[in-house]
Parts: structure tokens; sequence; C-alpha cells
């Protein structure tokens, strides 16, 4: 920026501005999961309520089976992290280190799928799992997921850069192909499997729209779906119950991201730009 | 272990089962059933040829769909670039101070849509929502944001602009980073002035993130599903219905399997060509280095 102090202030202000855009509405959750349903109806609202009410938080987490919830999806999104990681690091080594009939074919199969988004495809999966007897099973939810093309593709890329000699010389010390995975591949990718990891469960997570299509009873729903059958607690909308349990969902991830905030930009940002 | 020529195929086996069983096959069976009248239950499917593509592209309904998903789509995307791009150019700054801005506008991106919505939906409540309470500072009367058809597809717009906005801006920024410096001090050493710069150099470096954006946004966007089913419900009277509302609509609320996956076919088609046009325009980008 230019020394003038006059743009200095006028910066300031401006970003001020932008991080209050971004952070009031989350200031404005946290203040109204504390207060009572009438302190919710008030108008002008106020800011600070007179008692924080933390029953609204066990309101919340027991107006439904909630440790259910939390432990699905925990399953499913380590589940499928686990899947994947023994799917695409195969496939992506087989794919940047061989070279066999078709694997341009197989290769152009994997970005076709890349390009497939789920939103898509979810009612012939939807009847394909009724006919299997596996709806409103956590299979439904995982198995779809069992592998990532976007894994395949990252993970092909960093397999690509380890030097062909490191190889050759791990051949002849009779390493076989599964330790050359373990010991070299892997170990020379981490960061990029870590970056994929981060994206895979944050996005499997937060996933609601999955999980609303192949489930029906809360044996097998998550947490984005218990949370938003909160709205349907005691008729009319208790935003201060409702708050508190997206208050639930929301700090865990929050709480991560400030810690690792650069890893988890990057793993975004990486997407995106590669 | 001599598996010899078998080992790759072995390797690649169960990522490309994964795809066929569960993207490729069903993009077959969709295709299939759009030219089948099927409620489900009955287990017939019959035959109807292209009835359900002629009965969808005459019913009022649908064509609202299309509409409503077409304007978000492209004011969204719109949007969210334009905004992104100016707060990159200014973001792209060393510094805690702008680390932490750029955190805070991220943040949206990695919650979950449902804990987004509901939110906006509190935020957005016409009677005791901070928005009005905000616009009232202003002598600004309170607006029915999600419950009158006038302004409720633009709600959802305002949500998807919040949540994308930190996004984009990084994405630029990264770009902005990869653009060689000594291209800025020659610029410079010329006398060049900002807005010039930023036109005829800044621009067109950035050009391939641009085209990655516009298209993966309109992709996105095109799929919207989670802020409509929780805040709107397609409604008020079909104003924010989208083709991925309709489809789930007509197939888990009215079983019509055959007429939801001629909707679904349809998307299929409109992201199919804005996924060749981004390959096309990326295959024929200007290299200049």
């Amino acid at each position: 920026m230019k020394k003038n102090p006059l743009w200095k202030i006028l910066n300031g202000i401006g970003l001020l501005l932008l991080i209050t855009i971004f952070a009031l509405p989350f200031v404005w959750m946290i203040s109204t999961s504390f207060k009572t349903l009438g302190e919710t109806m008030v108008f002008p609202p106020k800011w600070i309520p007179n008692n924080l009410l933390w029953e609204n938080f066990s309101k919340a987490w027991n107006s439904g089976p909630f440790l259910k919830y939390f432990l699905n999806s925990t399953i499913v999104a380590l589940g499928i992290l686990v899947l994947q990681f023994a799917t695409i690091i195969p496939a992506a080594y087989a794919f940047a280190r061989y070279k066999f009939k078709g694997s341009n074919f197989f290769f152009g199969v994997t970005m076709v799928t890349l390009m497939i988004p789920t939103q898509l495809i979810f009612l012939p999966v939807y009847l394909q799992m009724s006919a299997w007897g596996l709806l409103d099973s956590l299979w439904a939810l995982i198995l779809p997921f069992a592998s990532s093309a976007f894994g395949i593709f990252l993970l092909r890329q960093s397999f690509k850069q380890v030097p062909e000699e490191l190889l050759e010389a791990a051949r002849l010390d009779q390493a076989s192909e599964w330790q050359i995975i373990m010991k070299i591949m892997v170990p020379m990718a981490k960061p990029v499997l870590i970056t994929f990891a981060m994206f895979s469960f944050i996005a499997h997570w937060n996933d609601y729209f999955w999980p609303l299509v192949m489930t029906t009873t809360d044996a097998s729903r998550t947490l984005p779906l218990g949370i938003s059958k909160l709205r349907e607690v005691d008729g009319g909308v208790a935003w201060n119950i409702l708050m508190a349990g997206n208050l639930i969902l929301v700090v865990p991830i929050l709480f991560v991201f400030f810690f690792a905030q650069r890893q988890i930009i990057r793993a975004f940002v990486y997407t995106g730009v590669k | 272990m001599s598996l010899g020529k078998a080992r790759p195929y072995i390797m690649i086996f169960p990522a490309i089962l994964v795809f066929t069983l569960f993207f490729l096959y069903p993009i077959g069976y969709m295709i299939y059933l759009s030219f089948h009248d099927w409620n489900f239950i009955s287990p017939d499917k019959n035959y109807v040829g292209f009835e359900n593509f002629a009965v969808l592209l005459k019913d009022a309904k649908f064509m609202q769909v299309l509409q409503n998903t077409f304007i978000y789509s492209a004011l969204t995307v719109s949007l969210t670039i334009s905004i992104s791009l100016m707060l990159a150019l200014w973001l792209n700054r060393k510094g805690t101070m702008y680390g932490f801005v750029q955190g805070a506008i991220f943040s949206p991106h990695i919650i979950s849509l449902v804990s987004i919505s509901m939110l906006w939906m509190w935020l957005m409540d016409t009677d005791y929502g901070l928005l009005n309470w905000f616009l009232n500072l202003f002598g600004i009367t309170n607006v029915p944001w999600l419950t009158d058809p006038k302004t409720s597809l633009l709600s959802l717009i305002i949500v998807a602009v919040w949540k994308g906005i930190g996004y984009y801006t990084l994405i630029f920024i990264a770009g902005l980073q990869s653009i060689p410096q000594d291209i800025y001090e020659a610029a410079a050493l010329d006398d060049t002035s900002k807005v010039r710069t930023f036109l005829k150099l800044t621009l067109p470096m950035l050009s391939p993130t641009l085209f990655f954006l516009t298209i993966i946004g309109l992709i996105g966007s095109f799929q919207v599903f989670e802020t409509i089913a929780i805040m709107t419900g397609g409604g008020p009277i079909n104003s924010t219905n989208t083709i991925v509302y309709y489809i789930y609509e007509n197939g888990f609320r009215f079983f019509k399997i055959g007429y939801a996956s001629t909707a679904g076919v349809l998307l299929l088609g409109i992201i199919g060509v804005f996924t060749i046009l981004y390959f096309r325009l990326l295959s024929r980008k200007v290299h200049y280095q």
C-alpha cells in the first residue's frame, strides 16, 4: 500500500468491514444459541443474552440420537477415507509407473468419473442400492465413494515425480512392488495424501445430500441430517436450540481450521490450481 | 509374486470397479429410464420413447425451474467472480493481518451447507433477523427475504456468493502469485498506469484461472440443492425450484422415476457441454512463457 496514512486507515477499515461480514453471522449464531426462546423474538435484537442458557446445547443434543449420528458420521467419513486410500494408491501407482494396454482408456474412464457430480446420479444409484437391499445402511453412504477419481489424478501427478533411479535401486535390492509403494511412493507423496485426506474428510463429514437421499431411519443418519431435523422440534422453529445444534456441528471444524488453517486452505486451493 | 502383465490391471481394478458400479452404470441406467414410464413400485417399466422429453420440455413448471437455475447460476458465478477478483487484488499481500482476513473469508467454505443454510435462514428471518435489523438502521423496512417470490432466489444467491467468495479469492491469489514478477517490473519502468497494467497484464495472465473458476462455478451452481432443500423447499410458488431439487421432488415425492431421469439426462447434457467447453478452452490456452 501507499505510505499515505489516510490510505492506511481506509485500508484498515475495509479489512475490518470484511471480517465483520464473515464473522458476524457466526457471532450471531453463538449469541442466539445461549438465548431463551423469548429473547430470540426481540426486535431490535439483543447481542448479549441475560443468562447463558447452556441447557440449549443439551436440549439440542438430546432431541434425537445424536451420539448415534455422531458415530455414523465418523464411521462414514473415516470408512470412505480408508477405502479411498486402499483403492487410489495402487491405481495411481499403476497409472504413473506402468505402461499397459488400455491404460489410456482406463485413465480416461477415471477422468470422466471426475466430471460426474453425485447430484446427477443419485436417482439411479438409489434404485441400485434398493435392489441390493443396501438402502438405509452405512454401506449406501460409503461404497459409492470408496474410490476417488480426483485422488487418483492428484496422486498420479506426485508419483510421476519420484525419480526412476530410486525405484531401480529398490528393485535391485529385491524390494517387492508392494514395498516400493509403501516405503518409497507413499512417504514421498505424503503432503499430497494429507491434502487429499483433509479434503475428503471435510467433504463427507459435512455432506447432507447423499445421506438425505440414501437413509430413512436414525440407524444410519449422520450428523448434518440430525441437525437439519432439529427444525421439526416442537412445531415452530426454536432458533436458540437450532443454533445450539448447529454450533455443535460447526465448532469442531472451525477449531481444527484454526490450527490447521494453512494445510486446509492449501488442500482446497491446490485442488483448484493444479 | 509373479503377477507379470496382470499386475497393473489388478492395481486399478478396485478403483475402476467403484467407478463403473457407482458412476458409469448409473448414467447408463438413468438414460435407459428416461425412455420409460415407471413409478418405482410397479414391476413394469413401460417404454415410452421420447415422450418424457416431450412432456418435460412442454411443462411450464420445468421451464420455470430451468429459468431459475440459469438465473441462479449466472448471477452467482458472475457476482462471486467479480467480487473475488477485486478482493484478491486487494488481499494479495504478506503479513499476519492479511493471512487472518484470508482465513476468515475462507471459513464458510469448510462448514456444512446445513449450518450455512440454517444460519442464513435465521439471519434472513423477516421479523427477528439480523439482516433486516441492519437494513432498519438505514430506514429500510423489513424485507421478507425467503418468503417472497420476488426476493427468494436472490436470497439464495446472496448465500452462495457469501459462501463461495473466500475459496474463489484464494484461488485468484494463487493465480496472481504464479504470475512472474519481472513482467510487472518492466511495466513499472515503462510508467504504465495501474489500470492499464491490470487490463493488459494481470487479466490476460489470470485468464486460465478465470476460465477454470467460471466453469467450475457454473457446473457447481447448476447442481445447487442443499440451500434450497433447507431454506425454501423450492418455494414460494416454485420461485427457487432448480433442476436437482426438481429431480429429487419428482423422484422421491411423486415417484415419477422416468420423468425425473429425463430431467437428469438434460442436466447431464448441460454439464457435459460446459465440461467439453472447458477442455476446449484449456487446450487452446495461450502459452505465455
